[in-house]
Formats: structure tokens, C-alpha cells, sequence
């Protein structure tokens, strides 16, 4: 389950979304996650909607794959749907079956919210899915940068984040080995009571932490050696290129802003 | 021109001063490297000599002793000035990979120095094709082998320029292949460019590549000397738990097999040709 | 006890985008008490074969056989604690596996998860650090400080403490020095020959596959290729080449030696000592002959 989710991953690609500067797709993300709260009828939703679905075909993303791998948030979207359509009792009375009655207001509220829920999952998967997490961490980074001034460590957060990620993939793979290691001497993650499971649980942690503190002291090491001292006089390799396309994205999300509003009840 | 590189003056250095039962890790040491030489420094593990690399680089510096580097002596104020100047290759590939990708990898020591994004451009490129690793360029570094990260922290090393290189234990972990690409890398360095070289190693086959070899045994400087001479120690090498490159040892278990063999050999190409003349002659 | 691979196929991440192809069709018999050795290239699978040895990893087609037990890819497996002691794996870098407060309790970790009484764990403790040739009073200590070549002899140890009756050498000697290396390959010899294990070695190393092994199983690209004796293996210098791999170095001078005198050794050299020996009885009779 955990290998087909795509929450939260990359993959690489080369539409126009891709190609927009990681600020432009964070504001925009941040803007739109604001925008949405405008809408508050049927007319508006469903331009959500539709514009949603617009970035997601521009992004070239395969919707088949984005709503397969998204499976586990869908179980919370339907959730969420039945809590309303059941527990919203304003309206007309549409349906009843012993305890259970369902209201006109129960389903508009049903409906509304999980489009509201649906978009904003779709349009945060589309900024991770086609911005390499390192980029990411660039735009934050320089989105962040005023706050230099009131001596928020901007520089150090970025370089932390852009660290923890490049180091993902190694812990994993040493959980793996570990994992395996101990399951090769008797231990038994898997199964058994509670109580057992946890004891099982140390010999796989204490190795794990003993290697990635012996990683942050090499890796520590070789930074310095490498004439790291900080933020203070570096130089960036790579660069942000804001072009006309991201200016014209924000463009587009004022232009819905107004439309949202011209439809608002 | 031989100008000298790095030296050292009479270093002790002992991890805690207060232990009065602590052997010093490295012993009264003195030695000196000129400019466009291969050296290889080579001990068992606990010889001593990871902690020289330490002092090499000013992560440690010495209790007794001076060390020199570039003509400046090792210190607070120097320290960062000598580093920008050299370039080091550590032993766990994973652990010295700072960027996202290759490329960000290999401008990382220019982005600490300030340098100018349109060189670092450029310099990224010519230290990424030294190393011929321009085709990976984008890739990430767990998608990469063992020996292509140490080529990664080599380009790395060369985008600054640097006048020296220290690989410490820099092929110790990587399979035979990988151990190949990495000393092929340096090799091909030497012929284009003259770099110094330290490589600190306890595999002699490597180290017979070098131009000079010098010894650590639990300390001290055991000896110094090209690899010819060095070898020529023989038994006393195999009982610091290093081990005689390839042919030297054939050599000697001929010898012990009753073959009258006359010189010591350092590759298989001369080991074969005695035994033909050898055997010729008879 | 014998390990049989019939038909093997394994793909990590199935039936998913990210799905990759480790081992296809892989046949491969161990018989109890031999000594083979797996080579081949970075990326061959050797270390994907490995891990079915205990059924770490069940294969996605195919069956392993180990001993009686049957693991067939497709049918759940349960309980395969017996597997897992019967078939120990010394991992590359064992010492990461280290975890516990002393020496003398990590050893006892094993043996512990299968049944073993506390006071024959601890038996098997003391005898196995003096085996292993580690310092007096270590039991006592905590891993952490111990010197990285004593901590892979613990892991070791750690290991060898559930007494399984098959031994898988996964790179057991990558890091050490020369020393540590020789002495850690001859104890696993001798232990293959005095508690008559059956002994599964995974390496890079031509020249301790030729030593060490009385089988040899070469990995290329997912498929286990030829298996055979190792004069058989290390003789065929054109099938190590198509499968990227070298024969010993002691195999090479000898090649060399032959062309350059014209003399010939009548054997196979495995051996530095094998091929002095070799040589020198080579000369004497070749001059003696002129």
C-alpha cells in the first residue's frame, strides 16, 4: 500500500508546471489553499473544480495515477462525506430509514466540502509531484528570506531540510538491513502481543540512531573540511528563474478570485 | 621548483592529555611532501594514521610538534585559508554526500567560498568530466555506486583547485570495481594535471602505486621510503597486519619453494620474466 | 542440511510503478555440507539469493527448499523462526546490527529469540569471544567501544551463537585490514570443517572463493549462470570475462607463466602456495628434462 501512495513524491517531467519556478507554485498553492474559502455555492465548486482539474491536465500528471495513489486520502474524503450527510440536520428532510435521515442541507454540505477537500489535495499533490523536493526547499528558502532580518535562521532550516531529504533514502535503506539483520537472529517484528512487539522494537532503533549519529558526525566533518562556516558569504549554484510564465500563473488565480466572487452567493 | 607542500615537525598528538596511561595516537612524526609528489601513508587500523589526516586538515591540531601546510603553520587563523586550498575524499561514500544531486555536490565547497555562480558553472563542469562523471550529472546520489560517489567527492575535491589531495581510506569500502574506478580516477589526475597526492591506505597494492611510502605502526613513523624499499621489509610489514602487494609475495613463497629467484619483484610482468630467464638459464 | 533454489524469480515493489527485477528463473543447489561460493558482478543478485537462503525474502515465482521446509512463492509462510535458526547470515558490515548494553548480551540475543536457556546462551557467549580471539573481560564491556574490527567479531559471534547448521557469508571480511581479513576467513574454515556446517559464501573475492570454496555459483544479471568446482570455474577465463568477472590472481600469473616459459603446471593453481609449490616442481623437472 505504502509503495503505490504518491503523496508527498516526485516524479520528474517536463510540462509547463513543471517547468514554473518552485516560488511561483508555493505562492500559488498558498493563494489557492485562501482562495477556495471564497466559493460557497454550487457555481463555485464547480469552477474549483474544473480549474483544478485544468493544473492537473496541464501538469501531465495521469489523473488514473494521481487518484490511485491517493486512495488512502479518498477513504478519509468519504468519511468525511457521510459525517455531514448524516449529523447536518438543516433543510428539507430527502430521505429517512429508521434513525437514519438524511437532509437537503446534510448532502448540499456533504458535496461542497468534499469537492473543498478533493481540490486541495489535487492541487498540493500536483506542487510536490512535479517539484523535486530540493527545489522546493530553494523556494522556501528564498520566500523565507525577509525574515532574515528578524534573525530567523532561514539559511540553516533550508540547509536542514535539504539535508534530511538527501538522506532519506539511506536511512531507509539502513532500516531495511538492520531489520533484516535481526530478523535473521530470531527477532520478531511482525507479530505477537503488544509488550513483545515493542521489546522488538529496540534493537532495531538503538542501531539505527548509532549509524545516523556516526552520519551527522562524518557528514559533519566533510562539510567543514569543505569550508562550510554558515550562511554568511556562500554563494548559491542553483539559481531561481522567475519567467513570465509564473507571473502569468498568479495572473490566472487573481482572474479566478474574481470569478469566484462574481458567482458568490 | 620543488616547493614543499605540507610537513610535519616533530608531532605528538594524544586524544586525552589528562590520562596519563594513553598512548599517544601519533608519536613524534616528521616528514615532508614536495610539490607533484604521490605519497601513500599506509598503517593497519589504530596505526595512527587517520588521526594524521585529522591533523592534516586542522580538525585536530598538535599537542607538541608544528604542522605546515602550503608554508603556513596549522592554526586557528590559517586553518580556512589552507582548507579552500585542499581537497580530501573520505572513506564512507554516503556520509561526505552533502548535495541533492551530483552536481550540487560537487559545488558545494565553491558555494561556501563565495565563488560566483558563472564559474561555478563552469569549474562544476571540468571537475564532473576529470572524473567523468558528466553523464550523471543530475542523478541522485543513491542511485549512484560506491565508486562513482568517491569520482562525485573527487570532482568535489578538483572544482576548488585544489594544490593538494588527501583520499583517507578513500577505497576501503568500495568492491573491487569501485576500488578500480577510484585509483584509474587519480591516476589519469596525476598524468594530466601533477597533483599531490596523499592517499592514506592500508592496502599496499595501492600504495605501490605511489612514489614514496610511509609507514605507521602504533604511532610512530616506522619507515619512509619508495615502494621498492619499503617492501623490501618484507616480514616485518606482514606482522603490523599489513600485507605485501601481490607479486612480492609470490616472490617469496617461490623462494621458500626453492626457486633462487635474485631480485624482488613489485608487478607480475617482472616476477614472470626472471622466472624465464631463470629457467632459461638452468 | 541442503538449500535447493528451483525456478526462482524475485521482483522488489511488485505491481507497482516503481517495480524492479532482482532474479529471474534462478536454480541453484546447495548440498548439505559444502562450501560454495556465490560470485559475481555489483547488482548480479547474489545478495537478493542470499536473502532467500532463510526465506527473509519469499520468492515471487518458484520454490526454495531449505532442508524439508518448502517456501513457495504465493503460499503465506508461518513461522519460520526454525528457518531462521537453522540458516544464520552474517550480513556485510555486521557490526551495524549491534545493539545492546554489553557484549555478553548481544551475543545472547539470538539465541534467546529461539528457546535457547539463558545459562547455555551465556556458555556459548564465553566460549565463542575466546574462539573469535577477542580481548579478556569484553563480555563485560558495551559494544560502542570496542575498536571497529572487534565489533564485527562480535557480530559474529552473535551469529554463530544460535548454532545454525547452514552459515551464510554475506562480504563477511569488506573494511577490515589484511590481517583481520586472513584470520576471519580461516576461522570461518575451520568452523565449516570441525562443526561440519554447510557453508554459503557471498563475495567479490575471486581469490578467497578459490581458497575457501569447494563449489562456485556465478550471479549475471538476475540469472545464476553455471555452477561447478572452482578449477572447473577459474579455468574457463572466457566465461569469467562474458560475465564480467577475473579469475584469481594466482590463475592470471599462472596463465602468464605458462605462455611466457611454455612449461605446463598440469593443474590448476587455486592458491598463491598451490602455484609456488607448482612452479618450482615445474622448473626442476622441465631442467631437469633439457
Amino acid at each position: 500500500m505504502m509503495e503505490k501512495m504518491i503523496f508527498g513524491r516526485f516524479i520528474p517531467g517536463d510540462s509547463v508546471v513543471h517547468r514554473m519556478d518552485p516560488r511561483a507554485k508555493i505562492l500559488f498553492v498558498f493563494l489557492f489553499i485562501a482562495i477556495v474559502f471564497v466559493a460557497n455555492n454550487a457555481w463555485g465548486y464547480a469552477i474549483l473544480l474544473g480549474f483544478t482539474l485544468l493544473v492537473v491536465f496541464l501538469s501531465k500528471i495521469r489523473l488514473y495515477f494521481l487518484i490511485n495513489g491517493l486512495k488512502p486520502v479518498f477513504i478519509l474524503l468519504i468519511f468525511t462525506f457521510f459525517l455531514h450527510l448524516f449529523f447536518t440536520r438543516e433543510g428539507d428532510l430527502l430521505f429517512s430509514f429508521g434513525f437514519i435521515e438524511i437532509y437537503e442541507e446534510g448532502l448540499r454540505q456533504g458535496i461542497f466540502i468534499s469537492i473543498r477537500f478533493l481540490v486541495l489535495v489535487f492541487m498540493t499533490s500536483v506542487l510536490t509531484l512535479t517539484t523535486s523536493p530540493i527545489s522546493i526547499t530553494d523556494g522556501i528558502e528564498v520566500l523565507l528570506g525577509p525574515f532574515k532580518k528578524i534573525k530567523l535562521p532561514v539559511h540553516e532550516l533550508a540547509l536542514m531540510m535539504s539535508i534530511s531529504l538527501r538522506f532519506i533514502p539511506t536511512l531507509m535503506d539502513e532500516t531495511g538491513k538492520i531489520l533484516k539483520a535481526q530478523m535473521a537472529r530470531g527477532s520478531d517484528i511482525g507479530s505477537g502481543p503488544m509488550k513483545e512487539r515493542v521489546k522488538a522494537v529496540v534493537p532495531l532503533l538503538i542501531p539505527l540512531f548509532v549509524s545516523a549519529f556516526k552520519r551527522a558526525e562524518d557528514l559533519a566533518t566533510a562539510m567543514e573540511v569543505r569550508g562550510y562556516r554558515g550562511g554568511e558569504g556562500r554563494t548559491r549554484y542553483r539559481q531561481l528563474n522567475w519567467q513570465l510564465a509564473d507571473t502569468l500563473s498568479l495572473v490566472l488565480l487573481a482572474g479566478l478570485t474574481a470569478v469566484l466572487w462574481y458567482f458568490r452567493a | 621548483m620543488n616547493t614543499e607542500i605540507l610537513s610535519f615537525e616533530n608531532v605528538t598528538f594524544t586524544y586525552n592529555t589528562e590520562d596519563e596511561t594513553m598512548r599517544p595516537a601519533v608519536e613524534n612524526v616528521t616528514f615532508s611532501i614536495e610539490s607533484g609528489e604521490w605519497i601513500a601513508l599506509v598503517g593497519h587500523n589504530g596505526s595512527g594514521k587517520s588521526t594524521m589526516a585529522k591533523l592534516m586538515n586542522g580538525l585536530l591540531f598538535p599537542n607538541e610538534g608544528k604542522v605546515k601546510v602550503f608554508g603556513h603553520t596549522m592554526s586557528e587563523e590559517t586553518l580556512w585559508d589552507i582548507r579552500s586550498q585542499m581537497g580530501m575524499v573520505f572513506q564512507n561514500p554516503d556520509n561526505q554526500f552533502v548535495g541533492a544531486t551530483v552536481q550540487d555536490d560537487v559545488a558545494f565547497a565553491l558555494e561556501n567560498n563565495g565563488v560566483p555562480h558563472a564559474q561555478m558553472v563552469e569549474r562544476v563542469h571540468v571537475a564532473l568530466s576529470q572524473v567523468k562523471m558528466e553523464d550523471y550529472k543530475d542523478h541522485e546520489p543513491h542511485h549512484l555506486s560506491g565508486g562513482q560517489k568517491q569520482r562525485v567527492a573527487i570532482a568535489g575535491a578538483l572544482a576548488m583547485r585544489p594544490k593538494l589531495l588527501i583520499l583517507d581510506e578513500a577505497t576501503s569500502m568500495l568492491d573491487p570495481q569501485g576500488r578500480m574506478e577510484v585509483i584509474e580516477t587519480i591516476r589519469r589526475l596525476r598524468e594530466s594535471t601533477g597533483l599531490t597526492v596523499i592517499s592514506i591506505t592500508h592496502d599496499l597494492e595501492e600504495a605501490a602505486l605511489a612514489e614514496r611510502i610511509i609507514v605507521m605502526n602504533r604511532g610512530q613513523k616506522h619507515v619512509e621510503g619508495t615502494p621498492a624499499a619499503v617492501f623490501n621489509e618484507g616480514s616485518e610489514l606482514t606482522e603490523m597486519g599489513l600485507d605485501l602487494p601481490f607479486a612480492m609475495r609470490m616472490t617469496h613463497l617461490l623462494q621458500e619453494a626453492g626457486v633462487a629467484l635474485q631480485e624482488e619483484h613489485m608487478t607480475e610482468d617482472k616476477l614472470v620474466d626472471e622466472l624465464w630467464k631463470y629457467y632459461s638459464r638452468a | 542440511m541442503e538449500i535447493l533454489l528451483k525456478g526462482v524469480g524475485y521482483s522488489y515493489a511488485e505491481d507497482t510503478p516503481f517495480e524492479k527485477r532482482a532474479l529471474t528463473d534462478v536454480n541453484l543447489h546447495i548440498p548439505s555440507g559444502s562450501y560454495t561460493a556465490i560470485i559475481g558482478h555489483t547488482g548480479s543478485g547474489k545478495s537478493t539469493v542470499l536473502q532467500h537462503l532463510n526465506a527473509l525474502l519469499k520468492p515471487t515465482e518458484g520454490v526454495v527448499m531449505i532442508g524439508d521446509r518448502k517456501i513457495e512463492a504465493g503460499v503465506k509462510a508461518k513461522d519460520l523462526r526454525n528457518v531462521r535458526r537453522q540458516v544464520g547470515i552474517v550480513f556485510q558490515f555486521p557490526e551495524q546490527q549491534l545493539f545492546d548494553e554489553t557484549v555478553l548480551k548481544d551475543i545472547m540475543f539470538g539465541p534467546l529469540n529461539f528457546g535457547v536457556p539463558e545459562k547455555e546462551a551465556e556458555r556459548r557467549a564465553r566460549e565463542l569471544v575466546v574462539q573469535l580471539g577477542l580481548p579478556d573481560g569484553v563480555l563485560e564491556k558495551s559494544p560502542f567501544d570496542l575498536s571497529g574490527g572487534q565489533m564485527r567479531r562480535v557480530a559474529i559471534a552473535g551469529v554463530l551463537a544460535m548454532e545454525p547448521e547452514v552459515l551464510v557469508l554475506d562480504e563477511p571480511t569488506a573494511g577490515l585490514d589484511p590481517r583481520g581479513r586472513r584470520e576471519i576467513m580461516d576461522l570461518f574454515h575451520e568452523l565449516h570443517i570441525t562443526k561440519n556446517l554447510t557453508t554459503v559464501l557471498v563475495t567479490h573475492s575471486m581469490e578467497d572463493a578459490a581458497r575457501y570454496a569447494d563449489r562456485v555459483a556465478i550471479m549475471h544479471k538476475g540469472h545464476c549462470m553455471v555452477t561447478g568446482e572452482p578449477k572447473a570455474i577459474f579455468s574457463n577465463e572466457e566465461q569469467l570475462q562474458d560475465y564480467s568477472l577475473q579469475p584469481p590472481r594466482s590463475v592470471r600469473l599462472q596463465r602468464d607463466f605458462e605462455e611466457r616459459t611454455g612449461l605446463k603446471l598440469g593443474e590448476i593453481s587455486l592458491t598463491e602456495e598451490v602455484l609456488a609449490k607448482n612452479i618450482a616442481l615445474a622448473m626442476a623437472e622441465g631442467s631437469r628434462s633439457l
